[in-house]
């Protein structure tokens, strides 16, 4: 019966809402992640899928759809960031695989957002966990059977938005993903040092290409190394407009990111940083960001051998920018309250794991102006939950897309409901 | 031919004791390949003023923990503390210590380079023969931080590639010089067996049998005969009608289970394939102990409650691979709701450290639909359930007094994202203590790092 009337009660929003309504979630405790704090009591107005107005002493419009939070806690779209939702649907089922370029093509220019999926099962699941946003980044694998192998730059990864309406790009080639390290060592020449060589050269010919474009075109200039869509992807990087994101764990390999950051003057953004906690300082200096798995303590190579699981705490503190993986960052990218809460727990404070879930992910793809934090203007990217959002026994009650109120429901959700029903005489293919 | 001299054995050890006798030697001292373990120096301990979740179903608030020799001896309130290390346990939860029935610590050690990888014989799709004992690296450091996660019991498996993988081993969670000195005491041995893709693809793109789930079946079926021929011939020598037959230790490890001493635990995930696997072990008249990963257990709950199997199950991985493609995070609710033996497992050194969260995330899953899961409830499944699909229950995974003192500590309510293990004790010993650097094991491998005890400060 309990079940029934919560039901009823989420229905009424789904049907309420859609993206040109204006809303009012009043009575919040809201967490906006942004120059407003925490408010208790407090009103989020929505128009047109943005945010409109803030605070505790709010004039609601005429008009608008009501929505009573009774209390609970609302924070800002979940943000994940990094992984391949809607580039793969099922990891070990090829065809549904997208994220990875292999072959000759060095692939700063290659861009999975135009396989994107909007569609996989996948995306429903995971935002009905709060997550609203997500970076999708092709990654460098394993030889496929032909032998065909990933290059030092995966391409370029985007930012995505997972409701149903409106275009799903937030923003495209928002960065340029590159593998260092053991990874870098294995799609290289065997050697990290031949990946650095080869990231450099790019970036070098790049800064080349960007100074004399025009006698590039005409002809008037020597052969580059690399193709004239990869260099366009490698002027974004050095002109600041996008971010170089470094898969990275061993602090060596970190150091020689952090000197390149500073030859080439990139936004750089470390995923993975299993040592970083060792440079907190040296990071925080040079501006550049990690995108860490919050519950990494193994060394499960010898480029993590000093992981720890107070990393998010001791960068946090030390004013580096952090935002958490999921380990498993697609199908398991609603995780990452569990990576949060797992920092909270190993000393970060919880207003720093909560911004490293929403609005530090945003800044690191350079959308922080659009998502990421409760602020007048920004899509209205909202989550009301039943509890603390860290907790894993807590669950978002209703998810709002840039405004609209989604379906909490998903292919999971439907398995469960047919199972539940164990009072039924039919075959569960018969249970609709 | 010698015959096999007949040997009076107890259950538990009867393989063990199997293997000498056999050989018609002797030996003075403890069978090869048993238990060295011994306890670490215990002190009678009262833990006082905690909540206690005992494992069977109970709740104890502002309750006090008597641990002696080795044993529990009472969980209740206003206990006598007299000659007793007095522990003021007050805000803390306690728990039985953490059981994992699904590891690869040691055999698939962190680091984890080629040189570590002894968890798969993936040679011939039936390697029975193999024992994963014999591969166990001690100085994994994912012994240790399992440790900081409370665990205090875990069975090592070898992987999924065949379909029968070899054996098991159970070890008690205090790092010792070999696995030997960590092996728990009468444990029986599990026996690995895999269903579906894992099998059929290793064998399948080397163009040999098994390629199908019916080659799968076919393997499994063929193997059972060779091992009842195997069991009736060594049956029939120790009758004297008939010659032993030549040791064959694959054959063994099959007879070993056809006698109920090892136990079957099935890497199995789809609920179909586990109806199938129930048949073949009606057939050859076997018992499975546990289908392990089992994301499909939620189709079938009755049927693994009717033939009192466990689903030992992750709280929500998915989608990995196609068998894995309709996981749900009430799988565990709706398994503990039909009344069949609910338990969580890791198959991972990062996921072995957070059963508890793993079990967190179930209880709000089934929140959303209704279903409230109570600590004490929840708890069984990593604790007492576990201990049960490894056949040890009898000595560990509940508070009971007389039972093995293995007991988590921890620094508040064991779901909440936010509570980490303060104490364990195996044996009555504290083995681990948050932060205190006297206490805790560091394995050889993390001498040196930065991150001392594997990262678990």
């Amino acid at each position: 019966m309990k079940r029934r009337v919560y039901l009823a009660a989420i229905s009424v929003l789904i049907t309420s809402t859609a993206p040109a309504q204006t809303i009012a979630i009043t009575d919040g405790t809201v967490h906006t992640v942004g120059p407003n704090g925490t408010l208790e009591n407090a009103t989020v107005v929505i128009e047109n899928g943005r945010i409109a107005e803030i605070g505790t002493d709010v004039d609601v419009p005429d008009g608008s759809i009501l929505i009573n939070a009774g209390g609970k806690i609302v924070t800002p779209g979940l943000f994940s960031p990094t992984g391949q939702l809607g580039l793969s649907e099922v990891g070990a089922v090829d065809g549904t695989n997208d994220a990875i370029q292999r072959g000759d093509d060095f692939s700063a220019a290659f861009d999975a957002a135009d396989a994107y999926n909007r569609r996989s099962a996948i995306i429903p699941i995971t935002r009905i966990e709060g997550v609203t946003r997500a970076a999708i980044t092709p990654f460098a694998d394993e030889p496929d059977e032909l032998g065909n192998t990933s290059r030092v730059l995966s391409g370029l990864a985007s930012v995505v938005q997972l409701g149903d309406s409106g275009d799903y790009l937030t923003r495209r080639g928002a960065a340029v993903v590159v593998n260092f390290g053991e990874a870098g060592s294995s799609v290289a020449a065997g050697s990290r040092a031949a990946a650095v060589q080869q990231l450099r050269t790019a970036l070098t010919d790049a800064r080349e290409f960007g100074q004399n474009m025009d006698a590039y075109d005409r002809g008037d200039w020597r052969e580059l190394s690399v193709s004239r869509a990869d260099l366009d992807a490698l002027v974004g990087v050095l002109e600041g407009e996008s971010s170089m994101i470094f898969n990275a764990n061993r602090a060596s390999d970190i150091e020689l990111i952090i000197d390149l950051t500073r030859e080439f003057d990139v936004n750089a953004v470390i995923i993975g940083g299993a040592e970083s906690w060792m440079l907190a300082d040296e990071l925080a200096a040079a501006g550049v960001a990690v995108i860490i798995d919050g519950m990494g303590n193994l060394p499960g190579d010898f480029d993590h051998l000093n992981a720890r699981l107070e990393t998010g705490g001791l960068l946090a503190d030390a004013g580096v920018r952090v935002a958490f993986g999921a380990g498993e960052n697609t199908h398991q990218a609603r995780n990452i309250t569990q990576s949060a809460g797992n920092a909270v727990a190993n000393g970060m404070g919880w207003d720093d794991a909560l911004r490293a879930i929403t609005l530090a992910p945003a800044e690191m793809y350079g959308v922080d102006s659009e998502v990421g934090s409760i602020e007048i203007g920004k899509a209205a990217d909202l989550v009301i939950w039943g509890a603390d959002p860290l907790e894993l026994t807590s669950y978002p009650e209703q998810v709002l897309i840039n405004g609209e109120s989604i379906p909490m429901q998903s292919r999971q959700t439907l398995l469960r409901d047919r199972y539940l029903q164990t009072d039924s005489d039919k075959p569960p293919a018969f249970r609709n | 031919m010698m015959k096999i001299p007949r040997c009076t054995t107890v259950p538990l050890s009867a393989v063990l004791l199997l293997a000498a006798c056999e050989r018609g030697v002797q030996y003075d001292g403890p069978a090869p390949y048993s238990s060295h373990y011994r306890p670490l120096p215990s002190e009678a301990t009262i833990l006082k003023g905690a909540t206690i979740l005992t494992g069977t179903g109970e709740r104890f608030d502002d309750a006090d923990l008597v641990m002696d020799d080795g044993k529990i001896v009472a969980v209740g309130t206003d206990l006598d503390e007299n000659g007793k290390v007095v522990v003021d346990a007050s805000g803390k939860w306690i728990t039985p210590g953490v059981i994992d029935v699904h590891s690869h610590l040691g055999v698939y050690a962190s680091p984890r380079v080629n040189a570590h990888s002894d968890g798969n014989e993936a040679t011939a799709p039936n390697t029975a023969e193999v024992w994963a004992e014999h591969a166990v690296w001690p100085q994994d450091p994912g012994f240790v931080t399992a440790l900081a996660g409370g665990v205090t019991a875990l069975q090592i498996l070898p992987g999924s590639a065949n379909l029968f993988g070899g054996r098991g081993v159970t070890l008690k969670n205090v790092p010792g010089q070999s696995v030997q000195a960590m092996k728990f005491p009468g444990a029986p041995h599990g026996l690995k067996m895999a269903c579906g893709e894992n099998p059929k693809r290793v064998y399948g793109t080397r163009g040999v049998a098994p390629s199908t789930r019916m080659g799968n079946v076919a393997g499994y079926r063929s193997a059972w005969i060779d091992a009842d021929d195997y069991r009736n011939k060594l049956q029939s020598s120790e009758k004297g009608q008939d010659e032993a037959p030549k040791r064959d230790l694959k054959l063994e490890t099959l007879a070993g289970v056809l006698d109920g001493e090892i136990l079957v635990h099935n890497h199995c995930y789809r609920a179909d394939e586990m109806a199938i696997m129930f048949d073949i072990a009606k057939e050859f008249g076997y018992k499975i102990t546990a289908f392990h990963h089992a994301v499909e257990a939620y189709k079938v709950a009755d049927l693994l409650r009717e033939n009192d199997t466990c689903a030992a199950i992750w709280a929500d991985w998915y989608g990995f691979k196609m068998e894995a493609f309709d996981g749900i995070r009430e799988n565990a609710a709706l398994l503990d709701r039909a009344g069949a033996c609910t338990v969580m497992h890791s198959d991972s050194a990062i996921g072995i450290q957070r059963l508890n969260q793993e079990s967190a995330k179930v209880i709000g899953a089934a929140a959303r639909v209704g279903i409230d899961i109570a600590p004490e409830r929840a708890v069984r499944w990593f604790t007492s359930n576990a201990a049960k699909a490894l056949g040890i229950d009898d000595v560990t995974g509940t508070l009971e007094p007389g039972k093995m003192a293995d007991v988590t500590v921890w620094s508040g309510n064991p779901f909440s994202v936010y509570t980490l293990a303060e104490k364990v004790y195996i044996d009555g010993a504290l083995v681990y203590e948050r932060g205190n650097d006297d206490v805790n094991p560091v394995t050889d491998f993390t001498l040196g790092t930065s991150a001392l005890h594997g990262g678990a400060q």
